[in-house]
């Protein structure tokens, strides 16, 4: 089994916002980066499949030369080798164009199976795994809670809303986005990280010509829906005074 | 034209497919909005549309009985090519996620997800989502050609503001769709286990989030849960990691609830728990973030550590209790 794992970078959860100067993007020099969540569900997938199946496992991500740090983590977690399609123009490249670079650069290598986290902590639009399906005209599921591979089929478990679940099986070679908790996540080892630096990544660059969908007019702090009494004091104060509010105010205690 | 994409399931409309008519009837300006529904034997529910759509299409063939997203693609990208739309509006669903970036890919489509808010109207629109976990709002345009696809977020609008006038036409189009390009071979859906919690019943729910840190520190939003007499439930990172069973989760993938109180301990508040529970009647955010999304829908809030707060309302709520 070739199974490849498509990974993004994106800003630490306790990362707090700051807008560039025009307002349609993060202040990146002051970002910390992290993997994003949802791909480690996949990533995980991929090496618990390819332990089971044989095989390897290739991490593929789009973005400029800080991804870097993701991929070594990945490396590090156990993924065999990388593609890296390196260019500072896919910083905030939105789905059509990130799934567009991922095909462009993955086509040629024919993996058998394609994992992608549910969608990413940083745009949220929960497109590039499908995109990816459709432009490397494999078929694809999403939202899957369970992998099984039967004799030379895919047979994997979707999740629905509500509780509901469907089995859905498919020809290889096939792609799947990743629901998270799928399994659980195992971290690196010293010796994983150490292996890592020895490990392939191979850089690719950018394909010329390809267009953005969508523009980012604007990006601003959340407006807030409700007018939100914010309790301050000392915490014995607050706490009293909270409970006064529940209780007299909202009727809810 | 504006086209709206219903959704249904065993022969019933959901309530998103309401809400995205109310999203395309604000969008649309000067624009008709019309409809099309997608199945086997749904002609009833073309006639529940009509009212809403200044004309219903109605595409019914055996093998769009059962979802797939290559039966789907093809219905939508022969129906699109017949029809022109400028936009094409669909609820943000497990449904839709799973084919719209395949149809806006073969179509050439731009396609802008999760949409909660819109500006302007018709070509001049602008569409607002959120980013980074909710920690910011943007406002998005299409770019290129091809029909402008939009899914809608489920809550963002108000599926009881639809304005509904005389029944529209109902017209049916033939769709040719090949089996042979359907890769997907679907089984019945069914539920897990019987779900041990119903917390649409609760009146009041202490939720946690990853704020909680450790398992073991479950155990304070439980002595809070006691206190004030409700259920306790969590956001799906606690669930994932098994901290506690995935029964008690809120959320896009969990329950949706709207209990006489809804406590969010350590909860940033992304989209997918925000539908879950923000129409709530009071909402408590307790969080050190004061940034945190989950600050916009509450009506109460303190920004502290909760693992300083908690102990000290718990204090309070047993203080009162004895006094009464």
């Amino acid at each position: 089994m070739k199974i490849a794992v498509c990974i993004k970078q994106v800003p630490t959860r306790e990362w707090q916002p700051r807008l560039n100067d025009d307002r349609t993007w993060i202040r990146e020099q002051d970002v910390s980066y992290e993997l994003n969540e949802p791909d480690a569900y996949a990533l995980e997938e991929g090496m618990r499949l390819r332990e089971k199946h044989g095989g390897e496992v290739v991490v593929c991500a789009a973005g400029p030369a800080r991804v870097q740090q993701v991929i070594r983590e990945a490396l590090a977690r156990g993924a065999d080798r990388a593609l890296h399609v390196e260019d500072d123009a896919l910083a905030s490249a939105d789905a059509s164009m990130t799934s567009a670079v991922l095909a462009a650069a993955m086509a040629e290598e024919r993996f058998d199976l394609v994992l992608t986290g549910l969608q990413s902590d940083d745009h949220g639009h929960a497109q590039v795994g499908v995109m990816l399906a459709e432009r490397l005209a494999i078929p694809h599921s999403t939202i899957i809670m369970e992998v099984r591979i039967e004799d030379g089929r895919l047979r994997v478990k979707r999740e629905l809303e509500g509780g509901w679940f469907q089995w859905i099986a498919m020809p290889l070679p096939a792609l799947l986005t990743v629901q998270s908790g799928i399994n659980q996540l195992r971290y690196a080892t010293l010796k994983g990280i150490m292996g890592a630096k020895k490990k392939e990544v191979r850089i690719v660059p950018m394909p010329a010509g390809l267009q953005s969908s969508q523009r980012i007019v604007s990006l601003s702090m959340p407006a807030r829906s409700k007018q939100t009494t914010m309790v301050t004091g000392s915490t014995p104060d607050a706490a009293k005074e909270l409970v006064r509010l529940l209780r007299d105010e909202a009727r809810a205690l | 034209m504006i086209l709206v994409v219903a959704e249904q399931r065993d022969g019933t409309l959901n309530r998103a497919t309401w809400e995205a008519l109310a999203a395309a009837q604000q969008l649309a300006g000067e624009i008709a909005v019309k409809a099309v529904v997608f199945g086997h034997s749904v002609g009833s529910l073309a006639e529940e549309l009509a009212p809403a759509a200044a004309e219903v299409f109605l595409v019914e063939h055996p093998l769009l009985g059962t979802y797939t997203p290559d039966a789907f693609t093809q219905a939508l990208q022969h129906v699109v090519a017949l029809l022109g739309p400028a936009y094409v509006v669909l609820p943000h669903s497990y449904q839709t996620r799973d084919f719209a970036p395949m149809a806006a890919v073969r179509m050439g489509a731009p396609l802008i997800t999760d949409v909660t808010g819109l500006t302007g109207t018709g070509a001049s629109a602008a569409f607002v989502r959120p980013m980074f976990q909710g920690k910011l709002t943007s406002e998005v345009r299409h770019q290129g050609e091809g029909p402008r696809m939009v899914t809608v977020q489920i809550g963002a609008f108000r599926a009881d503001a639809v304005k509904k006038g005389n029944p529209g036409r109902v017209t049916r189009l033939e769709a040719p769709i090949d089996r042979a390009a359907i890769r997907q071979t679907p089984e019945a859906p069914f539920r897990e286990a019987k779900q041990a919690v119903d917390l649409g019943q609760a009146e009041r729910i202490v939720a946690v989030g990853r704020g909680i840190k450790a398992q073991q520190h479950i155990a304070l939003a439980e002595a809070l849960a006691r206190a004030m007499s409700a259920e306790v439930a969590a956001s799906r990172p606690i669930c994932d990691s098994g901290w506690l069973p995935m029964d008690r989760q809120i959320g896009s993938s969990g329950q949706t609830v709207a209990p006489k109180l809804y406590v969010a301990l350590g909860i940033s508040g992304a989209i997918q728990h925000l539908v879950g529970m923000k129409g709530s009647r009071t909402i408590v955010a307790i969080n050190k973030d004061a940034d945190a999304p989950i600050f916009e829908v509450a009506d109460y809030g303190i920004v502290g550590d909760l693992f300083e707060v908690v102990p000290a309302l718990i204090s309070e709520l047993e203080k009162q209790s004895t006094d009464l």
